[in-house]
């Protein structure tokens, strides 16, 4: 992502799909998918290019390559002024920016609804028509050494997260970091950008989602005027890339650190994705996160380790199965002072355990259904959030009918089905556990996490958006 | 400067700023006598509800910094007849949602709730606001999160430099202090205190409220009475203004990481100061949060200095500052604060261009729109309105407000907002070539 925003969206539970009739999708000769979202509540508009190739689709030793490219995406074309491409915008009150995943690149824009024809024009115009200088190439090369020294190099927390899926991950390309490893990064070129540019940016691997105050038939007419004379691209290829080979061995790793204040377990184990026509599975996930650890006063592990006994200040599970080759399942324990990482582990592992053999209640369950259903309300409020779903959804290639289907999927997932997910994916031979400690000999201060939990209320704003006019 | 090729752009650059979005705003007066601004949408079957009780943090007793904060995150560990657990589950079978916070300034409850059981929604969030129970094992639980977060501030480089800079500029007032308070203060911290807290901070004398969605404003009225009506009639008052302490230079906070975290600033302005616009538009110009803002071009876009940079003003009820901040490679920070030092002295000088003028003013009216984009953020600008005592027509009103600053209004008070030999920057990180200054 160009700037300050995480570089892969966490999936959170149930996915809100608008209704089907908000909705519409056709598709350009030259290829582009294009998706209609209604939302005629305000003037606006949100201008979404998702194209399919991300950071896992990078050959080995240029690691990076993804998300250099997207930051290049900005320089210029050759209507486009030099860096001028986000100026453009701005002045004409749009706001803009880009991320890069494993697997997908997006590019948006928000902007008064009046003006979609203009951030049409200028999407279109670089996919096919970037602009960059070598020098353009040597200075933004400094700023993504710069991103990756505060996101990852700065933080403990993220250099142990690295580690975890670099050894969670033993063949697939989803054990790279999106952002590169930083010997391979700094040796990217402008030649290795407009390669990976020619290569993948074309109408037949992207889709486009405009979302807003439209109209469909103004949409595809727009897009057949800006988007439609664009050539597609040969050179693209079904997504065959590294599957993982059979897992047999458990893997454990410390990260120690001196700027480690509260240690922690982190465990990853893999987990099975959202499949086309086939999301049963990856539903039972979504719900059994939630059971586990989505709730600091119902759930499993807060009620096992943060109640019942005083071993945990803070714990939580997530599932992310929104990916092409593989989803992961987490477990997170912050020990409470004086519970050593191995206790909190074992206490964790015996949570799981006991949930394995006893299920979950059955109350809890019904809530989660509950408030699936209510998400579905609450998720219309938020144009933006729909379109990111449709967006990053279509590109790990589920169709309209998944994502619309999902929320049924989820509402017909029975507690058997949550139980045979749960003994499937809790093998530690596929699984890979983390401990975050403090630099060995320092005085153990067991927990804490590395951001305040929810629960204990918002920190002061240092920075307010009030007071803005 | 534009190339002839950009015609087609250029004449879409001539049109006017978007047509604002239709936010009507209704006054609303519960029976009891509670106003709320209310904006009416039954496009989705919810209501979402933000409310702010002025004060805050800054109320906290001599001694028990962090007891408003901690409060704040043990509202809704249980209430009425409901322990904590039972009250998660009261809420979450309603799939509602409560959220509590504590700012500097004021105690905030940001609830959504479904219209189909909107009526045990606010039952059960009147029970937190009204009788919490501050069990002593939930004020345990809580508080050892606390002290979590504590510890982990302590070695976060960003926190260390926004903490050192309010202590830097607010001497001995609450500001001049985290309001997550210290390892100390909070482990000394009673239930007695976070009672006191409770009683201190919730009252009906300093209330603001905004609600969006698929609710009437009888309804609206009814509900505020309901949920606010059993409330005290009166709470702790705010403290007065914060000193003033900053003086200019750099600090260094020795940090073993790659990079330095920088917070640096000034004095700033009151947000109703006659030139708040114009020191809106200069902000936005110097480092507001887009990439076309003089210190995105100068120390990230052509130098590669940093990922990001960014100034803020921010003017709080008892104390203004101006504000930037960003991250650098140790040894490059040096560089990147000469070029702040540099701009900072430039546009004191000379001000802004009439075409930099221009955009930002399009930027700023044309983006404006943007910001009302569902009933949850609609709710929270008007709550942020009221906060800064704008009236409910300042939405119609505002962009023309902006469209009135002039060339010279900025260059005026670019000369008063930017006091190049004011800055203090503080540096936590191993910065190389960086002399700290008393």
């Amino acid at each position: 992502m160009r700037f300050l925003r995480p570089l892969a969206l966490l999936t959170a539970l149930a996915a809100p799909p608008a209704l089907a009739e908000d909705v519409t999708t056709f598709q350009l000769d030259n290829g582009l998918d294009v998706v209609v979202i209604e939302d005629h509540r305000a003037p606006l508009v949100v201008q979404q290019i998702w194209y399919r190739v991300g950071s896992a689709d990078e050959v080995p030793g240029k690691s990076g390559i993804a998300h250099f490219l997207e930051h290049l995406m900005f320089k210029g074309t050759g209507k486009i002024p030099p860096n001028q491409f986000s100026a453009m915008i701005e002045a004409q009150g749009g706001d803009d920016n880009a991320f890069t995943s494993y697997d997908y690149t997006a590019y948006y824009q928000r902007i008064a609804a009046d003006r979609l024809e203009m951030v049409m024009d200028m999407e279109s115009d670089r996919m096919r028509n970037l602009r960059m200088t070598e020098e353009d190439v040597t200075t933004e090369r400094q700023v993504i050494l710069e991103e990756r020294a505060q996101r990852t190099d700065s933080d403990p927390g993220a250099l142990l997260g690295e580690q975890m899926r670099a050894a969670l991950y033993m063949n697939s390309h989803y054990g790279i970091p999106i952002i590169g490893w930083r010997h391979e990064m700094e040796g990217l070129t402008r030649d290795d950008a407009l390669a990976w540019y020619r290569k993948y940016y074309a109408p037949n691997n992207a889709t486009l989602i405009v979302a807003g105050d439209v109209d469909p038939a103004e949409v595809k007419r727009l897009a057949e005027k800006y988007y439609g004379p664009i050539k597609p691209s040969d050179g693209i290829v079904p997504r065959d890339r590294p599957q993982e080979p059979p897992q047999l061995a458990e893997r454990r790793l410390t990260l120690s650190d001196e700027r480690v204040s509260n240690p922690y377990v982190y465990r990853q184990y893999l987990a099975p994705a959202r499949n086309p026509g086939d999301q049963k599975d990856a539903a039972a996930l979504l719900i059994l996160a939630e059971l586990l650890g989505g709730s600091g006063q119902t759930s499993v592990l807060a009620r096992a380790l943060q109640f019942d006994t005083q071993t945990a200040v803070y714990t939580s599970a997530f599932y992310d199965g929104t990916a092409i080759d593989s989803g992961s399942f987490g477990l997170y324990v912050v020990p409470a002072p004086g519970v050593t990482l191995e206790d909190a582990e074992a206490a964790m592992d015996k949570a799981v355990d006991g949930f394995l053999a006893k299920g979950p209640d059955p109350a809890a369950f019904d809530r989660i259904k509950t408030q699936i259903r209510a998400s579905e309300i609450y998720g219309k409020d938020d144009i933006q959030g729909l379109a990111n779903m449709y967006g990053e959804e279509l590109t790990i290639g589920l169709t309209i009918e998944d994502i619309q289907g999902f929320d049924d999927v989820l509402g017909a997932v029975t507690i058997d089905d949550v139980m045979q997910a749960a003994h499937k994916v809790f093998n530690r031979n596929s699984a890979v556990t983390g401990w975050l400690t403090p630099v060995t000999g320092e005085a153990p201060a067991p927990g804490a996490a590395e951001s305040l939990p929810a629960s204990a209320g918002d920190q002061p704003a240092d920075l307010p958006a009030e007071g803005t006019p | 400067m534009l190339r002839p090729i950009l015609a087609a752009f250029a004449l879409v650059l001539a049109l006017v700023a978007p047509a604002l979005a239709e936010v009507k705003i209704q006054e609303v007066t519960s029976p009891g006598g509670f106003k709320a601004w209310l904006v009416e949408d039954h496009g989705i079957p919810f209501t979402a509800l933000e409310i702010r009780f002025v004060g805050g943090t800054s109320l906290d007793a001599p001694g028990k910094r962090g007891a408003t904060y901690l409060m704040s995150g043990l509202i809704e560990e249980g209430a009425g007849d409901l322990d904590s657990r039972g009250f998660a589950e009261a809420r979450d079978g309603l799939a509602a949602s409560f959220h509590f916070s504590a700012s500097g300034d004021s105690f905030g409850v940001s609830a959504k709730f479904l219209t189909e059981n909107r009526d045990q929604a606010v039952d059960l969030l009147a029970l937190a606001l009204t009788r919490p129970r501050f069990d002593q094992d939930a004020v345990d639980r809580v508080r050892e999160q606390v002290l979590t977060g504590l510890r982990s501030d302590e070695k976060d480089p960003g926190t260390i430099a926004s903490r050192t800079f309010d202590a830097l500029a607010f001497g001995d007032h609450p500001y001049a202090t985290a309001g997550e308070g210290t390892l100390d203060s909070v482990a000394a911290l009673t239930r007695d205190d976070i009672v006191a807290a409770w009683k201190g901070a919730i009252a009906r004398d300093r209330v603001v409220i905004g609600a969006a969605g698929d609710i009437s404003a009888e309804d609206l009225g009814k509900l505020l009475d309901k949920l606010l009506g059993d409330l005290p009639a009166t709470g702790t008052p705010q403290p007065g203004p914060a000193p003033w302490t900053l003086t200019p230079g750099i600090s260094v906070v020795d940090f073993p990481s790659p990079q330095s975290v920088v917070f640096f600033g000034h004095e700033g302005l009151r947000r109703d100061d006659p030139d708040f616009f114009a020191a809106y538009v200069l902000n936005e110009v110097m480092g507001g949060g887009r990439f076309s803002a003089r210190l995105m071009r100068e120390v990230r876009e052509k130098r590669g200095l940093t990922y990001g940079i960014g100034t803020y003003l921010v003017p709080m009820d008892l104390g203004e500052l101006y504000l930037g901040q960003f991250s650098a490679s140790n040894d490059k920070v040096a560089a990147a604060v000469k070029v702040v030092q540099d701009e900072w002295a430039r546009i004191a000088a000379e001000g802004i261009s009439e075409q930099e003028l221009a955009e930002t003013k399009t930027y700023l009216t044309g983006s404006y729109a943007l910001r009302f984009s569902g009933n949850g953020p609609i709710a929270e600008i008007m709550v942020g309105m009221q906060l800064d005592h704008l009236p409910a027509d300042y939405i119609a009103t505002r962009n023309a407000k902006l469209e009135a600053v002039t060339l010279e209004d900025v260059k005026r008070v670019a000369a008063r907002l930017f006091r190049p030999d004011h800055l203090r920057f503080v540096v936590v990180g191993q910065p190389v070539g960086l002399t700290p200054t008393p």
